[in-house]
């Protein structure tokens, strides 16, 4: 199963190598992570996606929490709202144009970039939406693609 | 003032009463510094026995080792001796020399990326890049050291960053945000834990390494008497409580002795202490007391149910659990329990072939004739005749590499030590393999006049590995001899300024011990014990701790 763990760490150079790091010798597998800054400034939140079973998430989180740098972790895999951005690059042969278009539409998603024969779609979402859509592209011919990982919050007032 | 000047002053005010290292280019501000800073310094020959003296010295005294080396090859020879501190839960300060912060990233000369080197091996790291942040830094490197689970840091001190000028004031608390131990230990599970005690038939307390280091002997021993329940410690727990205490049954693991084996798979309750239930200590971990319920102790969240499930875990301070958890429990004898376990006493006791010149009887002599000797090991079969044979008084007496099994440890501990206890003895049970390989220290031990013993047990094998291919791989004995004629340590302790001295026979083993009283200088005893002893008995890699190997002897 895919764990989404959220670690609330220092805005220091070095901290994402430790935690890279922790994941490799500890033979923890990363499905995704992403990295940003907060509403501090010197910390950076980090949405790692695990995939393993429980006694592994529980590790990792306790693994992680033992980091200096690390300050609060989080596993938000349920009751979270969750986001990921994607950008394809989709051939556009001239007569399937409109349909892209819609499709697109359909997914809320914008075309960012125009070329005679190609689009740069962005979309956003959660995972299965993005996949959804990466699977209807492939029809046409997905030239690039590009995700930023997921990035989650859990609902509700608690911090 | 200088910050090389500012570390020195910082080091005093941490009271740090010496320092294991040697000097390079890099970390020459340093030096320059610490030549009348009033912090003395050892002058080793190679730094990994810097590294492991200052961990020597933390073992022995509780307080923080200091260890100090220059950049690049200095600074890369620190590892094993992290490592081993590492894997011990052993706190020290790691200093290295760097280059200037303009050059790091350029290959420039002797410059490695120590920080990255290190991360996996030490608590906590720091590249220290701003001279105003250096005196925060150390303070933060003392303090998580040596607080919650101990383990080494590292200070890696860019040269420029050490040439430059700044103010000293030594901040006077640490302020880690996302560093907080939790000491007390859940009051509800404390409860939970003495109910589990109270009910139980069988129960046994294992002891590790983590109530030295939490200071808890006093109390663990309290708990023992009251309940009353037997206890069985790691090998890096030896000591947590006298040996000689009836209730004690030594250590237990791949070499322990049946009885304390046998006990913990017959118990129906493992209070676990301050230990990480290693795979040397509980053997195959799936049949591992396979009907008992088991309380764990420890300081690092991380470790509860990491190797081994646990019914009534509790995170906090050995010390301090245990204090609270003595209330709740109150006197119940188990006459059955006690039987059961003074039978195994008698039908399994420790035993070996009295024939030929045997290790285990120079070690047992060693016990007589200096039951209060701080005594460190190597690693391989020396290690596992130490610890089975000498019985160990008091909690920081016994010092070994449990965790990295580090060959090469023993002899540099031991100068730690000494240098802590300058009127102690203290002995360092080697191998001859192990004591090769940091063997250049005897003119340490020489030039500042401390008096360490090694006593080799010379079988002129890597043993233990010997003993493993008799044992699973068709004695074909790939190289694992290394000689034992060719060489004399006599002279070559006697080369370096030091006493040098060769046992051949058991009956002089005893006259020459007690020679050694008498003799202020170092002494390096060559031992040439009989060559294919084994350590037994043995639990093989993978298998229950009731599974065990052992010969006959009579
Ligand atoms: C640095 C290092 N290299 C290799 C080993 C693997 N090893 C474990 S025990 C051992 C033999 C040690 O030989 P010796 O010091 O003579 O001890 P003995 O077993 O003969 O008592 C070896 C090579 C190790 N533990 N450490
Ligand atoms: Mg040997």
């Amino acid at each position: 199963m895919k764990y989404t763990i959220a670690a609330l760490v220092e805005n220091k150079p070095g901290v994402l190598a430790r935690v890279a790091s922790l994941f490799r010798r500890r033979g923890f597998n990363i499905d995704s992570l992403s990295v940003g800054r907060t509403e501090r400034e010197d910390l950076s939140r980090m949405t790692i996606v695990v995939e393993g079973d429980e006694k592994v998430v529980e590790q990792v989180t306790k693994q992680l929490n033992k980091l200096i740098d690390v300050i609060k972790v989080s596993d938000v895999t349920k009751n979270a709202v969750e986001r990921e951005l994607c950008l394809v690059k989709v051939n556009v042969q001239p007569e399937k144009r409109g349909e892209i278009i819609e499709l697109a539409n359909i997914f809320r998603a914008r075309i960012v970039d125009v070329s005679r024969d190609s689009f740069i779609i962005e979309i956003t979402g959660d995972e299965e939406k993005i996949e959804a859509f990466i699977d209807l592209m492939r029809q046409y011919g997905i030239k690039e693609l590009a995700r930023t990982g997921k990035v989650a919050m859990a609902r509700g007032s608690k911090k | 003032m200088r910050a090389a000047n500012a570390l020195a002053k910082a080091l005093v005010e941490e009271g740090v009463e010496v320092i294991f290292g040697l000097p390079g280019g890099a970390i020459l501000e340093v030096y320059d510094a610490l030549y009348d800073a009033g912090v003395a310094h050892i002058t080793v020959r190679h730094e990994q026995a810097a590294v492991h003296a200052a961990d020597g010295y933390a073992r022995a005294t509780g307080r923080v080792g200091v260890a100090m080396a220059t950049s690049g090859p200095g600074a890369t020879n620190t590892v094993t001796g992290i490592a081993t501190a590492y894997m011990d839960s052993s706190p020290i300060v790691v200093f290295t020399g760097q280059v200037s912060t303009n050059l790091i990233g350029n290959d420039a000369f002797q410059e490695a990326d120590i920080t990255g080197i290190t991360m996996p091996i030490t608590k906590h790291n720091y590249l220290v890049t701003d001279p105003k942040k250096l005196l925060s830094v150390v303070k933060e490197a003392f303090y998580i050291a040596s607080t919650g689970r101990p383990g080494p840091v590292l200070v890696d001190l860019p040269k420029n960053v050490t040439a430059a000028d700044i103010e000293y004031n030594y901040p006077k608390k640490v302020v880690l945000e996302g560093y907080k131990p939790s000491y007390e230990g859940h009051i509800k599970q404390i409860e939970k834990a003495a109910e589990l005690i109270m009910k139980s038939e069988r129960p046994i307390i294992l002891a590790g390494g983590g109530v030295k280091w939490s200071n808890a002997s006093e109390e663990l021993l309290k708990l023992a008497e009251l309940i009353p329940a037997f206890v069985v410690t790691t090998l890096l727990g030896k000591g947590a409580i006298p040996e000689a205490h009836p209730l004690c049954l030594g250590f237990i693991g791949m070499h322990g002795s049946k009885y304390a084996n046998y006990a913990v798979q017959e118990s129906d309750l493992v209070i676990a202490i301050g230990c990480r239930f290693s795979d040397r200590s509980t053997g195959k971990v799936s049949e591992f007391a396979p009907n008992a319920k088991i309380i764990h102790i420890d300081i690092d969240p991380a470790e509860i149910g990491k190797n081994v499930r646990v019914d009534v875990p509790i995170v906090g301070d050995a010390k301090r659990v245990l204090s609270k958890l003595i209330s709740y429990i109150k006197y119940k004898r188990r006459k059955e329990w006690e039987d059961k376990i003074n039978e195994l006493r008698r039908k399994y006791p420790l035993r070996y072939k009295k024939d030929g010149f045997k290790p285990q009887y120079v070690v047992e002599k060693v016990c007589e004739i200096y039951p209060d000797a701080i005594i460190t090991t190597e690693v391989g079969q020396n290690q596992m005749w130490a610890a089975q044979y000498f019985k160990v008084k008091y909690p920081r007496q016994f010092i070994t590499s449990g965790g990295l099994g580090t060959m090469g440890f023993g002899f540099p501990a031991a100068i730690g030590a000494q240098v802590a206890y300058p009127n102690k003895t203290v002995i360092d049970i080697a191998g001859d393999g192990s004591f090769f390989m940091n063997i250049q220290e005897i003119a340490t031990c020489v030039y500042y006049s401390l008096p360490v013993r090694v006593f080799i047990l010379n079988n002129g094998f890597l043993g233990m590995v010997r003993q493993w291919q008799q044992l699973f791989y068709r004695e074909r004995y790939s190289a694992t001899c290394i000689g034992c004629r060719e060489h004399s340590f006599e002279k070559i302790a006697q080369g370096f300024g030091a006493v040098g001295m060769t046992v051949e026979k058991p009956s002089e083993v005893e006259d020459v011990l007690r020679e050694l009283k008498d003799i202020d200088d170092p002494v390096i005893v060559d031992f040439k014990v009989d060559q294919h002893a084994n350590v037994l008995p043995m639990v093989p890699p993978g298998k229950a701790l009731h599974e065990v190997i052992d010969e006959e002897v009579e």
